[in-house]
Formats: C-alpha cells, sequence, structure tokens
C-alpha cells in the first residue's frame, strides 16, 4: 500500500541514457550517449488527468515507456501504484491501460469482439465484469454496430474507439494515451474526447496523454507537463502555459473588399494581409469579444474564425525564452 | 490473483494467441487449404531430391535409401515440431523496427511466448506429416535388430531434436535484439541445420561434422542416436554412450536460448534498441 501522501504515478530524478554507436569507417564505431529523459521529476494524483506535450524527440515516449515498464530507467525512482515497473512489468500491466494512437493492438482480419475476448483471457477478467464492462464501453464508444465487423473494414476513427475500449475491459487505475486523436476526424475527435472526461470524472481512471493538438489538452486537462530535450520545462494549469510561452491566438479576418491594414486596438496587431483577408494576433490569455466587437462595428466584415496557437510555437517560444534568460 | 508459474503463464498465452492466429488463418479458408497443401508438397520434394539420387546410386557414403530415409524422417519431423511452434520468430527483427514489439511488453504474459505464438501457422503441420510419412517407412525398411533401447531412442530423438531446434529459433530470435535485420542468419541455422541433417554425415567435411556435434550439436538430433541404431560408425569418435545423450543436450541447448533470449530482452529494455 501507498501511503496517503505519495502521488499515484511518481518519478524522481529519473534518466534514460541511450548509448548511440554511429559507423565512423568500416569496422569502426563512435559510441555517443543520448540523454533521452534528463533527470525528470513529477507526480501524478489518482484521478488526475494530465497532457504531457513535447516536440518529437523530446522525450514523451521513452517517458510512457518507462512508466509502462517497457524500458528500464538508467537512473532515479519510478514508481506506478507503488509498483516499479521495469521489475514488475507483468503485475503493473493488469493495473495499466495503454493506446499507441498509431499502432492498433487488435486483430487485423478477425471480428473487433474476437479481440475482447482475448483480452478477457488474458487478463483473466471475471466472467460478470467482463460483461458489464464490454456492455458500458460499447454503449460509450458506440461500438454496438461494429463488433462483429472485421478490424480491418473499421475506419480510424472507429478502431481507435475500439483500441480506446481494448486498453480499458481489465479496469486499469490508469491509462496512458499516446496521440489519441491523430488522423481522426472532427467528429470522431469529439466523441474520444467526451469518452475520456467521462471515464475520468465518473471513474477517477487516471489519464496521461501525449499529444499534439492543442485542443484535445484544452478541452480534456486541468494540467498539462511539457518536455523538451529530455527536460520538464512546465508543469501547471494549461492557462500559464500561454503566459509562459505568451504564446498568442490568430483572428482571421474576411472584409469585403481589400482594405489597408485594420487599426487595431493594443496589443492586438495585424500579422499580415491577403486581398481581403487579414490576419490579427493578439494574447491567447485575452479573450476574442471585444477584438471582433470592435472590428464588425468599424469594418465591413464577413467572415472571421479563430485559430489556437500550436503548441510547437508555444514550447519553441518558451524554450528560446530560456535560453536567453539563461544567456543574461 | 493466484500467482502461477512463468512456463504455466507462457503456456497459457502461447494457447490464447496462437488460437487467434489459427482463427485469422482461418477466415482465408482457400488461402489455408492451398498453402497447407502446398507446404506439404514443397517439403516433400526435398525426399523426391534424394529418391532420384538413389536412381543413380546404390548408397550415399556407404548409406543405403532405408538409412537415408531414416535420418530424412528424423531430422524433418523434429525441426517441424519446432518450425510450428517457434517457426515465426524471424518476424520479431521487424516487430522491434515498426514498434509493435512494445505491445507485447504492456501485456501481463510472458514476452518470449507472445513472440514464439506470433504468427502460429496450422500448415506448418504439412512438414511434420511429410517427415513422419517418410520416418514410418524407413522405419519398417531399414535392416535393424530391434531392440528396447534402439526402438525407444526413436522417440527420444523426435522429441530431442525438435527441443535443439526450438533452443536454434530462440537463441535466432534472442540475436534478432541486437541485429534486427539478421532473420537470414537465423534461417541459415535453422533450415540450413535441417537440410544438412538429411545427409549422412560422411558425406561431409570433418570440420563442418564437428561443428555441428560440438559448438552446435545438431548432430545428437538425428546423426549420433541413428549411428547407434543403426549400427554404424559415430560421425567422430564419440563414446558408445553418446546415443543416448541427445536429452541432455536438448536440455543444456533450451537453458543457453533461454539465457540468451532473458540477455536479449533485458539489453532491449535497456537501450530501446
Amino acid at each position: 500500500m501507498t501511503g496517503m501522501d505519495s502521488g499515484f504515478i511518481e518519478l524522481d530524478g529519473v534518466e534514460k541514457v541511450f548509448d548511440v554507436r554511429r559507423k565512423t569507417g568500416f569496422m569502426r564505431r563512435e559510441l555517443r550517449q543520448v540523454r533521452a529523459v534528463d533527470s525528470i521529476s513529477f507526480r501524478v494524483e489518482r484521478g488526475e488527468m494530465v497532457g504531457y506535450i513535447g516536440p518529437n524527440g523530446a522525450g514523451k515516449s521513452t517517458t510512457i515507456k518507462m512508466l509502462t515498464g517497457i524500458l528500464t530507467p538508467s537512473a532515479g525512482r519510478l514508481r506506478v501504484a507503488g509498483i516499479d515497473p521495469s521489475r514488475e512489468r507483468i503485475r503493473l500491466a493488469h493495473r495499466i491501460g495503454v493506446v499507441f494512437g498509431q499502432r492498433t493492438t487488435l486483430w487485423w482480419d478477425l471480428p473487433l469482439v474476437d479481440s475482447y475476448r482475448l483480452m478477457h483471457r488474458m487478463y483473466r477478467i471475471p466472467d460478470a465484469r467482463y460483461r458489464e464492462n464490454l456492455g458500458r464501453l460499447v454503449e460509450l464508444l458506440d461500438l454496438g454496430d461494429l463488433l462483429d465487423v472485421p478490424v480491418r473494414q473499421l475506419s480510424l476513427g472507429q478502431r481507435m474507439r475500439g483500441d480506446i475500449a481494448a486498453a480499458l475491459l481489465h479496469d486499469p487505475e490508469v491509462l496512458y494515451l499516446d496521440e489519441p486523436t491523430i488522423g481522426l476526424d472532427v467528429v470522431s475527435k469529439a466523441k474520444v474526447r467526451e469518452f475520456l472526461r467521462e471515464l475520468n470524472a465518473e471513474r477517477g481512471t487516471t489519464v496521461l496523454l501525449t499529444t499534439h493538438d492543442l485542443q484535445d489538452i484544452e478541452q480534456l486537462c486541468k494540467r498539462v507537463m511539457v518536455i523538451d530535450h529530455g527536460r520538464l520545462m512546465y508543469d501547471g494549469p494549461l492557462a500559464g502555459l500561454h503566459e509562459a510561452g505568451e504564446s498568442e491566438r490568430t483572428l482571421v479576418v474576411d472584409l469585403e473588399r481589400e482594405l489597408p491594414p485594420i487599426e487595431a486596438p493594443e496589443p492586438a496587431r495585424v500579422v499580415r494581409v491577403d486581398g481581403p483577408r487579414q490576419w490579427l494576433a493578439f494574447p491567447a490569455a485575452q479573450s476574442a469579444a471585444p477584438l471582433v466587437a470592435r472590428i464588425a462595428a468599424e469594418y465591413p466584415l464577413v467572415d472571421l474564425s479563430v485559430r489556437e496557437p500550436d503548441i510547437e510555437a508555444v514550447i519553441a517560444k518558451m524554450y528560446a525564452e530560456q535560453a536567453e534568460r539563461a544567456a543574461s | 490473483m493466484a500467482e502461477h508459474s512463468a512456463l504455466f503463464e507462457g503456456l497459457r498465452a502461447y494457447r490464447l494467441i496462437a488460437g487467434m492466429w489459427v482463427r485469422s488463418s482461418m477466415t482465408y479458408r482457400t488461402s489455408f487449404v492451398v498453402t497447407a497443401f502446398g507446404n506439404l508438397t514443397m517439403t516433400g520434394m526435398d525426399f523426391v531430391g534424394i529418391l532420384l539420387m538413389f536412381s543413380q546410386v546404390d548408397s550415399l557414403g556407404g548409406w543405403s535409401l532405408p538409412e537415408v530415409a531414416f535420418l530424412y524422417g528424423l531430422s524433418v519431423t523434429a525441426f517441424g515440431i519446432a518450425d510450428l511452434a517457434l517457426g515465426s520468430m524471424d518476424v520479431l527483427g521487424a516487430r522491434m523496427r515498426d514498434g509493435s514489439f512494445d505491445t507485447l511488453l504492456v501485456r501481463p504474459a510472458p514476452v518470449l511466448a507472445q513472440v514464439g505464438a506470433d504468427r502460429f501457422a496450422l500448415r506448418r503441420l504439412g512438414r511434420i506429416t511429410q517427415g513422419a510419412v517418410v520416418l514410418g517407412w524407413a522405419l519398417v525398411s531399414v535392416d535393424v535388430d530391434w531392440s528396447v533401447p534402439k526402438a525407444l531412442l526413436v522417440p527420444v530423438m523426435v522429441g530431442s531434436g525438435a527441443a535443439i531446434f526450438s533452443a536454434v529459433f530462440v537463441a535466432g530470435a534472442a540475436f534478432q535484439i541486437f541485429a534486427q535485420d539478421a532473420a537470414e542468419v537465423q534461417n541459415a541455422f535453422t533450415y540450413g541445420g535441417t537440410t544438412l541433417l538429411q545427409y549422412p554425415p560422411a558425406v561431409f567435411g570433418r570440420d563442418l561434422v564437428r561443428g555441428v556435434t560440438f559448438v552446435l550439436p545438431l548432430a545428437f538430433v538425428n546423426w549420433v542416436p541413428a549411428a547407434y541404431v543403426l549400427g554404424r560408425p559415430y560421425p567422430v569418435g564419440l563414446p558408445h554412450w553418446a546415443a543416448f545423450a541427445s536429452p541432455l543436450v536438448a536440455v543444456v541447448c533450451v537453458a543457453l536460448a533461454g539465457l540468451a533470449w532473458r540477455t536479449g530482452l533485458r539489453s532491449y529494455r535497456s537501450t530501446g534498441s
């Protein structure tokens, strides 16, 4: 049993160093050490829903692989539900669910339900519990008509929902999702997000998800962690991330005709003009409403849309600022 | 949750996963029938080659046709069992390259069992059937004074041989963890090994025979025990009891392969490559 004050997921100075051998000659190899995860510490409480974001190659996947027992940390202490993942991989497997966004674990040629029957037996889920969980997941994820369809005939969105159900049949206490909405259409994305919200709220499942889609985080996670170059750059609420990165949203305005740049109130400003279309940047933390009202009152407005800041841009900006601060 | 032994858990997971592959292959029934028949025919062609050879000569390295058929039947049957059980382990390298190997590591089952059952295919029964038919014919045709130890040696050879070939499959899989495109190296030892053992040791060079006796002990699948059954000299100057050493050799091979697999898996989990 873990103590009351300890987190459900705990990382303490966790590191992962890879030896990379590079060919430098016919038989010569150069050995270089790559620090994929560099002394990361955080804790996640039971029932939290946390977004884990960062650019490609930042160390996200490596962290998830250590948390799921796939990889052994090079240094530091790591616990999930009081279990050391690398030492008790199988015991841990019964308590976690994992969804790899771009890699299905469903059986390609068999009806969807066959994959669930395999989970039933492999995880030794009691019959009554299995029936109850399957019924609930089928209803919430809208899988009723798909159970008898071979997985190869499912759309990407249907397959993702199928994969999420497969990862939850054994009632895991924590669910790891690696890019759960990648490549999905708007409707499928919404379904997946709604389901995750309910799962977290009603069953208290701890959720840790990596994503490139800032909307995933906005709609799901109160807390976000940013990793870059193997280090934890930020750990806190999403709003704070925008402040930390001083990120900006973009208002795209279509006017009736070509006009000189809109005179917007500070700090909003026009960043691009292309015929009757103009792009205005304004701080992400600020509401778009006053700006929209002002433009609508003074200009012949046809249409408008608000673009959320790109997560990569936010991180890049944050990273540049940290480097600047370190230099000065 | 009750604790079960790793072996029990492994066999259980193997059975579950192999069952899924069988069902998958049954979704293409025609394809299954065609490949099963093709498999039986293709492996049978090997023996047709030997028959053709004997249409020109009376003996091969001093061994008669039924005697060579005896070697052939033992080698193919033993290899066929190992091939049915673990024959698809050469997809491991590909699974590592595309990342799907990681999905096996988050399942509550031994990884070796999951990898072993990967792409399990009943069409491989074709090879066993064909080997068993040739072995059956050889048993009634060879000129042997059957005794109890000689008769007992036949199933012992098949069992030990299957275990030795299985060990080679597992060791090959472990090697693939370090060299992910090494599936062909593994095939050289498995498919190459079984072909080698279909012919009498007398037709090969001394160094090769020594190699498959002492380094990679494939000679204990059939050459050494078969030499005792047929009353022929041992391939290399081995003591009389060596004919009964196959189970022991098999146990050592399996233990070493298991060790190699554990080392490989530990290395994968610490290096991710």
